[in-house]
């Protein structure tokens, strides 16, 4: 009896086991199940570098390179803040500080990690915004700009942890030899840590990347949701996944528009797919 | 010799300044939310029902909404995510399969939320015809955490020394009763941290519940599980950019009581996860 009841309770946790590479499949076929019936009408090239995203004219104009420039302007101006920031706030905790410090920075970095993103999103608006709009003299705050500065913020947290990581996993004796060989510790840290780190690093980089690309709520909350190719940091911009959030409530469930949100959401899978593969192909190089 | 030494200070300086960098803006981003949001706080506003299109009155329905959301997510995805890490943790071998396994872990960890909501409306609003409910919105953010509650559940077992295992073994108990008495009993801070988190984050997103739960005004509390509901960030965002006019001090409020009750939860499982590393007598 018991032997019956333990054969089921194992067979149970195995399916549980492969639960996740289940929910993985699922979510791919049902993007993939409503978002391919869009290339009935838009061919994929016209769909990905289409100048025009206007949904509800008649004949809808689906093209969705304004928003995918809108996503990597934000995502790069983003990167351009937090990797240095980051990186170096991952050596001054792993390295510099005192170990009392450390433990609260650590803490204080995990709560930064937990503020809900329409909680920044919201705080981005109020006090940001209009930071921008009167520094740079411009008619509105809802910039990529804006955008950029806050999503730093959400990267940070995923740059400092990884990449604080993968310095503590740098053997000890590395550190030890250089300091007898006379370096200085920034010496060391320069010459020994972080290059022997740098692999954790790149991933970490990778990681907040890919954070970035898929916040939602900040990002349509600040940067002013036009559609259209910028040509500058300081204009409002749409990203891919701000379009999804904004549009799909009004999208009949069916409809072209309906179709090419999920078509936005298959493009955003992928990349998240290929930014989280890849950096864990790093994590696990190091060594 | 006093140039390298000069070089280590001012390297010092500037990693001391981008930890400030980060640190200063999170502190004042918590304390203009207290300041601002706390003189909203009363016990109406935590009680009653939105009014005046949401001008005046409480938040009580998203409170009870988010409630119900996370509660439902939880329910959903503890069972799945603890088997799951008893599997990978005690039952897996090295090979292929547990590669892919931790791989569609990773995935499914950094997949955008607002994928998740798109996955959620297509399964189970029009799919499974559960319609914008409750049911939805839980099932969806229940998926959405499972990461977390098995990557963290998973280092929990994992940090059970093996000897506490092979002991049990060799006095006879089998597999399941080792993994039951030994291993769960000795890892449970850990597992209680990951669902705290896991509860954090499910209480936060809003891009999930958009198309599959929230409702923009109801001023009412839901009565079933196939209801929609308000939830506490949709109706931030709902607030603080689609109805004009809305009071400063109601947005802060309604920021700071999510605020809190997100930082609440993390605070709790940072506090268990210090105590039990303190504790551990291994």
């Amino acid at each position: 009896m018991r032997k019956i009841k333990e054969f089921f309770v194992e067979k149970l946790i195995l399916i549980c086991g492969l639960a996740s590479i289940f929910f993985v499949v699922l979510i791919f076929l049902f993007l993939s199940k409503e978002g391919l019936a869009v290339f009935r009408s838009v061919r994929p090239l016209d769909f990905l570098l289409g100048r025009n995203w206007y949904p509800i004219s008649e004949p809808a104009q689906l093209g969705i390179l304004p928003l995918i420039c809108g996503s990597l302007l934000v995502t790069l101006g983003a990167a351009i803040i937090s990797i240095p920031i980051g990186v170096a706030c991952a050596v001054y905790i792993s390295e510099v500080a005192p170990l009392k410090i450390k433990e609260v920075l650590k803490a204080g970095i995990e709560l930064l990690a937990a503020i809900p993103s329409v909680v920044l999103g919201f705080i981005g608006m109020v006090t940001l915004v209009p930071w921008v709009k009167s520094i740079f003299h411009i008619p509105t705050g809802l910039t990529a700009l804006s955008g950029s500065i806050m999503l730093a913020f959400m990267a940070m947290p995923t740059i400092v942890s990884v990449a604080e990581d993968a310095l503590y996993s740098v053997p000890k004796t590395y550190k030890e030899g250089a300091f007898a060989l006379g370096a200085t510790h920034w010496q060391t840290i320069w010459r020994v840590m972080l290059p022997a780190a740098s692999s954790g690093i790149v991933a970490a980089v990778m990681l907040g990347i890919g954070r970035v690309i898929g916040e939602t709520m900040a990002v349509m909350m600040i940067t002013g949701n036009a559609a259209v190719i910028p040509h500058s940091i300081l204009v409002p911009v749409r990203t891919l996944t701000a379009t999804i959030a904004a549009e799909m409530g009004e999208a009949v469930v069916g409809s072209e528009h309906y179709f090419a949100l999920f078509a936005i959401g298959i493009v955003l899978f992928i990349i998240s797919f290929i930014i989280n593969v890849t950096a864990d192909l790093f994590l696990h190089n190091r060594r | 010799m006093r140039n390298t030494q000069r070089s280590q200070k001012i390297a010092f300086f500037f990693l001391s300044l981008a930890t400030l960098l980060i640190v200063v803006p999170v502190g004042l981003i918590v304390v203009i939310i207290i300041q601002k949001g706390l003189p909203a706080i009363n016990w109406q506003f935590l009680t009653d029902i939105p009014r005046q299109g949401m001008r005046a009155g409480g938040i009580f329905p998203a409170i009870v909404g988010t409630f119900y959301l996370v509660l439902g997510a939880i329910i959903f995805a503890l069972p799945i995510g603890l088997l799951a890490a008893i599997y990978l943790s005690e039952y897996a071998k090295d090979n292929i399969l547990n590669r892919i396994i931790k791989l569609a872990i990773i995935n499914l960890s950094g997949v955008p939320s607002v994928v998740y909501g798109l996955f959620g409306l297509a399964l189970f609003v029009v799919f499974f015809k559960f319609g914008a409910s409750i049911l939805s919105g839980s099932l969806t953010l229940g998926i959405m955490i499972l990461p977390i509650i098995i990557t963290t559940s998973r280092e929990a077992l994992e940090s059970v020394p093996q000897s506490f295992r092979e002991v049990s073994l060799s006095l006879g108990a089998s597999k399941w009763q080792t993994i039951r008495h030994i291993v769960l009993p000795n890892a449970i801070p850990g597992i209680l941290t990951g669902t705290i988190l896991g509860l954090g984050r499910a209480a936060g997103e809003t891009a999930p519940i958009l198309f599959t739960v929230a409702a923009f005004y109801l001023p009412q509390l839901p009565k079933s599980i196939f209801d929609q509901a308000m939830a506490l960030p949709y109706h931030l965002y709902v607030i603080s950019t689609q109805v004009p006019n809305v009071d400063e001090k109601i947005r802060y409020g309604t920021a700071l009581v999510l605020l809190t009750l997100v930082l609440f939860m993390n605070l709790i499982a940072i506090i268990i996860r210090y105590n039990f590393r303190k504790k551990k007598k291994w």
